[in-house]
Parts: structure tokens; sequence; C-alpha cells
């Protein structure tokens, strides 16, 4: 009885398919993502049922657990703005290189005095650096002074945007270049080390507050 | 590897001319699809889908020193939520303290709870002045009778009307921010207009301490 031949077949897989489809996703979250940036504390929101969108452009102020307070300010020529007055205000020397690496960061919390050896750390020892955050006490609130000074940056910034704006023949709503402010607060936090800091914003006239929280669906 | 080496294909010819072997036109893919992958991973773990959504809240403005001080105006038609802990109280219109007792006595305060037969079901109904002439708006809009503008126009006034319900907010020292946040949620829904987030009076903190234990 003769053999049966089998014609010996590759067993290669057409893999063009998956690589489109890997490809295809790969761009497809290039393109949707927007970073995790890397923020010095790990804030647990609350929800709510609100769907506006976080602004472009804010100041925001972050409270831990703890109560430890963070500030950031997205728009980094004004971060350079913030951070002269305050040099100035509290007598503390930065170089060129600092302020550069300032204007990039991400929320700080640390007091002015300890802010040139914060500047110097890297990322991963920014994140175990133990601080207590800006102080907010009556006697050295030095958030008081970072959110006036901040306050005053943003709004000359968002003024040349606006004008910019202009120039190109749009018709820009002058509100949406004014700075808004926001706060991140802890759900577990105390609300009176949120209050403190709302406070400070009520004694700038600031009473236009922001709370971040985490979308959860209306109930019908 | 995505395919296996074949050995020895060559047997196929006895003499014959000699032809050059076809080297095969196909690329091996697995690297690219390694990287691919590998890409894909490090976007999903990295992105954030949604941006954080806010909240606003319009504080009341801190009163000038410099300026004469102002009574109080009689708050009409008000509730005051009182916040401490896990726990939430309340009581309606003005507050008269045990020594001078208004018409209907002192102040009592009452509890509830942020589930949906607490608060939601008191503000429902406290508020529905605005909750049933929203839903009339609702309908309207729906058969397009008024435009976005003229609702959000319409809502406002409605909020702001004498008959519409006023929620003062008070907390201790021990409320949390979550509750603090919750509450203002339920009162979003619930379609109030006028929030005002005030301190917590001398009296008010006896009765809710007393009230705790």
């Amino acid at each position: 009885m003769p053999k049966i031949k089998i014609p010996k077949n590759s067993p290669s897989i057409d893999m063009t398919p998956m690589v489109d489809l890997a490809f295809l996703l790969v761009t497809f979250f290039m393109l949707a993502a927007n970073f995790r940036s890397n923020e010095p504390v790990d804030v647990e929101t609350p929800s709510s049922i609100s769907d506006k969108i976080i602004p472009d452009n804010v100041l925001l102020v972050t409270i831990d657990k703890g109560g430890r307070v963070f500030m950031n300010l997205t728009d980094p020529e004004a971060r350079k703005e913030m951070l002269q007055n305050m040099m100035g205000k509290y007598k503390v020397g930065l170089n060129e290189e600092q302020i550069e690496m300032f204007s990039f960061m991400t929320s700080f919390g640390c007091t002015m005095q300890e802010l040139p050896q914060y500047l110097n750390m890297s990322g991963e020892e920014r994140k175990r650096f133990e601080t207590k955050g800006i102080p907010t006490d009556s006697t050295n609130n030095q958030l008081k002074d970072w959110i006036f000074y901040g306050n005053i940056a943003a709004l000359n910034s968002g003024k040349t945007a606006f004008e910019e704006a202009k120039l190109k023949g749009e018709s820009p709503d002058p509100n949406d270049f004014k700075p808004k402010f926001t706060l991140k607060v802890d759900g577990k936090a105390v609300y009176v080390h949120a209050k403190n800091v709302i406070d400070i914003f009520r004694d700038l006239h600031l009473n236009n507050l922001n709370f971040i929280t985490s979308l959860e669906q209306a109930p019908n | 590897m995505a395919e296996i080496a074949e050995g020895g294909g060559g047997g196929g010819h006895k003499g014959g001319k000699k032809r050059a072997k076809k080297s095969s036109t196909r690329v091996d893919m697995t690297p690219m699809v390694d990287l691919a992958f590998l890409l894909l991973t490090f976007f999903v773990l990295t992105s954030t889908f949604s941006k954080p959504k806010v909240m606003s809240l319009v504080y009341p403005a801190k009163p000038d020193p410099n300026d004469p001080a102002v009574d109080q105006p009689k708050i009409n038609n008000a509730i005051t939520f009182l916040l401490s802990e896990d726990k939430i109280f309340y009581y309606q219109d003005q507050f008269y303290p045990a020594d001078k007792p208004g018409p209907n006595g002192p102040t009592v305060l009452e509890e509830t709870n942020f589930g949906p037969n607490g608060l939601r079901k008191l503000l429902a109904d406290r508020n529905a002045y605005v909750l049933q002439r929203k839903e009339g708006l609702d309908e309207k809009l729906k058969k397009k009778q008024i435009q976005d503008t003229t609702y959000e126009r319409l809502m406002i006034d409605y909020k702001k009307h004498k008959e519409a319900l006023k929620v003062l907010i008070k907390t201790d020292s021990k409320a949390t921010c979550k509750n603090f946040i919750d509450l203002i949620d339920e009162l979003k829904i619930a379609q109030i207009g006028v929030i005002a987030p005030v301190d917590l009076t001398k009296s008010e903190e006896e009765l809710m301490n007393a009230k705790l234990k």
C-alpha cells in the first residue's frame, strides 16, 4: 500500500491583521491619552453629578487627607512671574535653571525656605520629601501670597492671550481668559482644613471656587 | 517566531537548469508586533481618559470690617444644614436659641441622612416650586417651544424666586469634605440656586453637640 503523502505545510500565521489592529489601538491611545501628571500626593476626590470639565488654565490648591496644602498653576509663564514675586517678597534666591524647573513642575507643597532644596531634587525624591505643605497659618500665611501673586500673574498672561486671540480676528470671551480657582480636596479630609484655604481665597475677594470631583450618574 | 523554518526543500529538481532560489518575500513581523503591543500596554496604563470634572460654588463675599455692621436680613423659606462627622442635621427658617424662643418655641434640630429617602426627599418636597416649574420647562424644551438660552434664563429666575428654597450650610470641626461635597451635590440635584456656606454660631454648636451625645 502506498503511503499517502501529506504535503508539508509551514505552520506560519499571517500576522498582518494583528499588527494592523495593534497599531490602530496604539494610535488611538496615543491621541486620546492625556497623561496622568505626576502629583506629589494622591488625593481621592468625592463624586458629584457635575459634568463641567475642568478649565485649561487654573490655579489649583490641593488638600490631602492630613490637611497638607499643595498648589499648582498651569500656565508656565504665569508661574515664572508668580515665583519671581514670591522670591522678592521672601528674599529667596534661585538661579535661572531652578526657575525654569519650577515653571514645568506640577503641584508643589513646601515652604518658601525649602524651595531651593526642593527644586534640586529629582521627581522620585520629591515624592518622598517629607513636607508639611505650604504654610497657611495667620502668622506665616505663604499660601495667601502664592494665591495673590498667582492671581495677578494669571490675569496678566490671560490678558496677553486675550489680546492675541483678538488680533487673530476671533471674538474671544474675556471670561475664558480669567484665572479659575479650583480646590482638590480629599474626601477624608476634615472640612476645617478646606475652610481654612477657602477663607484665604475669600480674604482675597476670590469667591467663585470650583471643587474637583469625579463624575457619578445623576439620579433620574 | 511566526514561521517555522522548513528544512530541505531542494530535492525537487533532477538535473535541468539551475534556477535561482526564490527567496521568500515575507518579513518576520514578530518584533514589530512585540513593539506595538509594548506601546499599547504603555499607553493603556498611563492614559487617563476623562478629564476631572469641577463643581462650582460661589461663596458669599466677606464683609468689609470698615463697613458699618449690617443687620442680618430675615431669611424666608430657608433651610440650614449642620454637618458633623457623618451626621447631618437641619432646621428650617430662622434660628431661635433657647433663651430667645420664636413663635414656635426654640429651634429643634432634626436629623436626616444622605440616602434617597432622607436628604433627597426632603429637598424635593421643600423645593417643589422650582422642581415643578423645571418639569414644565423640560417639557417645553423637548417640544422645541423654547430655546436653550431662554430655558437657562428662566431657570435662573425661578431659582432666585421668593418661593424657591435657600440653603445655608454650617459645619463643625469634625465634618468631612466628602459630606460637604455630597451635600452640595444633593442641593444641585434638587435645583437649589442659593447655597451659602456660613460659619457656625455658638448656640447652634451647643445644640448640635447635645444632639450628638
